[in-house]
């Protein structure tokens, strides 16, 4: 058997927005931003999730934390908090639980928002935001909540000083800072990170990228890590998850990933990446036009308007996604065959 | 001959809270055909020294406060910071010989033209050409840049492409005049990957076919090795480090260049590496340290860094860096 616990296991997750049209606002069709996904988050590790704008990132996201209701699917959360006596943890449902449940839930699952400069209430001292969780919770309050906010700034390097101080008086990277310590704040066992490190300079950028691991091993931190820049996930990331027009078309170890490509997408975005290095002119794999709107996707593979590999069965079929042995999925008829090209190495 | 040689530049904002040095005493030059990158994190002057070559400084808050900026053309040479701005051959320059893509796509399209108009007003009003020329030359233009079915998108409002498409119509619309120098302002900092992988290869194209020279402005490292020919380093409204881009990445020589290229993760390691950032924060810019502007986040910073402005000189062939190390 497996010497991992499973923390969270998504399964057939589904989110479609309506599209409405005229006065009637009747609905005429659906944006399938997430449509039917599975994948697995192992305790103590970081699944980044990759993939271009729109292609349903952020929505998968907040659909596991149920800041937005899924259309359809399962989320599986091993929860501590919830865990009655005696017992490990509790499995819960999240996609069906109850809004007692949920809340309790929310304490062991956290989330980071991209934006640092709009995610923090301007009005708020950092002191209260940092430690607001704590008292809505009902966690801890007066010396006490203020001893834990203390210990919170310090863990992600910020001075027990910058309580009494406002947001705009912090630089991008400090505000992430604060809103890791809140989301810090309460214990939690999974981190959902969307795009924590994009609006950063590359300097800064290293800081919280740092941070991130640090504070994930001393505090046993699982993480959900969401970005559109592949350097940056694959440093930090155990598993990669690589995501078009709403399905997950590879997910399997990081340097699996990177050396043995599965997907033709995975190819050609990995070749897409800009290498720093002015002698490196391999030629790039260029795809072709954009990418297709989550309204009205193509038929058969959604990739198969842009993929060099597509053959005739891929307008009319749709590839399941399926294991390749080894815990490495993709979405692809012709996965196994296919020789695709690794990322530049050395 | 060069194209562009900027002298001792500096333009400064004077603001209710102090002056912003925002460009200040910045050297460089830009050959014909060439790609010259300019980098720097965010506020360090990039946008503000482009801006300064097109003459489309603010004034107020914004003035140049000295320095040069000599355009050779025919054998001729204009100091373009003796031109009124708004005069009529700075106005013949710019859009004409130099054209700028702009950080912000929607500042430099309107959303309630057509694409094709705008083009068009651009032609007509730099080439003489008349209403249905110049209509078959945005088709072409639109045509250049990988645009498909230029005839029917040359009626399209700019709401109706995406952002990749958007790009290709803003540099079709400046290099329409055939200029001899292009200024991109981070013109694929919005875009996805591999839809900067197809703005960049064309880009590239063009500049063959078109013969322009690129100013390419950027905070990606990735991006400049792609592109550039020659690089500057800006930091805190000063060139820090210029060089070849072979001798940038090669031989890196000041300690804030070094310290950029070892904050970015890199795609190419297969081991799981520390990453190694640089300490602190870029100051505030009523803040400047009196001496070297990177002193304070420097892990080399030695007593004369803290007073002393270090000059930007030789450090080896074709190579300048600003810094007491190399003294
Ligand atoms: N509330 C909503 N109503 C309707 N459509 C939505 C809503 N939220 C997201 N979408 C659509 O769902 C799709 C996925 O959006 P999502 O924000 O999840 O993408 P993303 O991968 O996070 O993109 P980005 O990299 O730009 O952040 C997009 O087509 C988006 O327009
Ligand atoms: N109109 C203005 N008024 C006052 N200050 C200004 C103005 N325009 C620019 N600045 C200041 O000048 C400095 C340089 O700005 P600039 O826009 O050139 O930076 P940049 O390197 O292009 O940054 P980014 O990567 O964020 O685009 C900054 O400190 C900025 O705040
Ligand atoms: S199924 Fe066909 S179109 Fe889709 S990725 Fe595979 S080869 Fe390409
Ligand atoms: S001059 Fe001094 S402080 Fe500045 S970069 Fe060089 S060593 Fe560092
Ligand atoms: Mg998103
Ligand atoms: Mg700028």
């Amino acid at each position: 058997m497996s010497s991992y616990n499973i923390l969270l296991d998504v399964k057939n997750l589904k989110k479609y927005f309506p599209v409405r049209k005229g006065v009637l606002r009747r609905v005429v069709a659906h944006v399938k931003a997430v449509d039917d996904i599975d994948m697995y988050i192992k305790e103590g590790e970081t699944l980044g999730l990759v993939g271009e704008s729109g292609c349903g990132k952020t929505t998968t996201g907040r659909t596991i934390l149920r800041l937005i209701e899924p259309t359809a699917g399962e989320v599986r959360f091993r929860s501590k908090k919830l865990a009655g006596q005696g017992e490990e943890y509790k499995e819960v449902d999240v996609a069906t639980a109850s809004r007692k449940t949920l809340k309790a839930l929310r304490r062991d699952m956290q989330v980071i928002f991209q934006d640092p400069y709009s995610s923090l209430n301007p009005r708020m001292t950092v002191g209260a935001i940092v430690g607001e969780p704590l008292l809505v919770h009902r966690v801890a309050k007066g010396r006490e909540r203020e001893n834990r906010v203390r210990e919170l700034l310090g863990a992600v390097g910020l001075k027990p000083d910058h309580m009494k101080r406002y947001p705009h008086e912090f630089s991008g990277g400090q505000r992430q800072r604060i809103g890791v310590a809140r989301a810090l704040a309460l214990d939690p066992q999974l981190i959902i990170a969307d795009e924590p490190v994009s609006a950063l300079d590359v300097s800064i950028q290293a800081q919280v990228l740092n941070m991130l691991e640090d504070l994930q091993e001393e505090f046993s931190l699982t993480y959900l890590f969401i970005a559109h820049d592949l350097s940056v996930v694959k440093h930090i990331s155990d598993r990669v998850a690589v995501m078009y027009l709403g399905k997950i078309v590879e997910l399997c170890k990081t340097e699996e990933l990177f050396t043995n490509p599965k997907h033709p997408y995975t190819e050609a975005l990995m070749s897409a990446v800009p290498v720093p290095d002015p002698d490196y002119n391999v030629e790039r794999i260029l795809l072709e036009g954009d990418v297709p709107s989550p309204v009205n996707p193509p038929s058969g593979c959604y990739f198969h308007p842009r993929c060099r590999y597509a053959k005739d069965t891929c307008k009319t079929e749709a590839p399941v996604y399926r294991d390749l042995g080894n815990e490495h999925f993709a979405t692809c008829h012709f996965a196994d065959s296919l020789s695709l090209r690794p990322v530049r190495t050395g | 001959m060069p194209l562009i040689e900027v002298r001792d530049l500096k333009t400064y904002f004077y603001t209710e809270d102090g002056v912003v040095r925002a460009v200040d005493g910045v050297d460089f030059t830009i050959e014909p055909e060439k790609t010259l990158g300019v980098v720097g994190e965010s506020g360090c002057g990039k946008t503000v020294a482009a801006l300064s070559v097109m003459g489309l400084i603010q004034t107020p808050p914004g003035r140049i406060e000295t320095g040069e900026i000599l355009y050779h053309r025919d054998g001729k040479v204009t100091d373009l910071t003796g031109l009124n701005p708004k005069g009529r051959e700075y106005r013949s320059i710019r859009g004409n010989e130099i054209a700028m893509i702009f950080q912000e796509p929607m500042t430099s399209l309107n959303p309630v033209y057509t694409i094709g108009n705008q083009i068009m007003e651009a032609i007509i009003l730099h080439q003489h050409l008349k209403k249905k020329e110049a209509r078959k030359k945005a088709i072409e233009m639109l045509y250049a840049v990988g645009i498909p079915v230029p005839e029917q998108r040359v009626d399209e409002y700019p709401h109706q492409l995406s952002g990749g498409m958007r790009q290709r119509a803003m540099i079709a619309m400046a290099l329409s005049c055939n200029p001899s120098l292009l200024i991109a302002d981070e013109p694929t900092t919005a875009l996805d990957v591999t839809i900067e992988a197809q703005v960049l290869d064309l880009m590239n194209g063009l500049r063959e076919n078109f013969n322009t020279a690129i100013q390419f402005i950027t905070h990606d490292l990735g991006v400049i090795a792609q592109m550039a020919d020659d690089v500057v380093i800006m930091y805190l409204g000063k060139i820090v480090e210029r060089a070849t881009a072979s001798e940038i990445f090669h031989n890196t020589k000041h300690p804030y260049t070094q310290g950029l290229m070892n904050s970015i993760p890199s795609l190419a390691t297969t081991k799981k590496e520390r990453l190694i950032p640089i300490k602190g924060v870029v100051p505030d810019p009523f803040e400047v340290p009196e001496g070297c502007g990177f002193e304070p986040r420097c892990p080399q910073a030695m007593e004369i860094c803290k007073t002393k402005i270090p000059p930007l000189k030789e450090v080896a062939s074709c190579h300048l860096a600003a810094c007491w190390l190399y003294e």
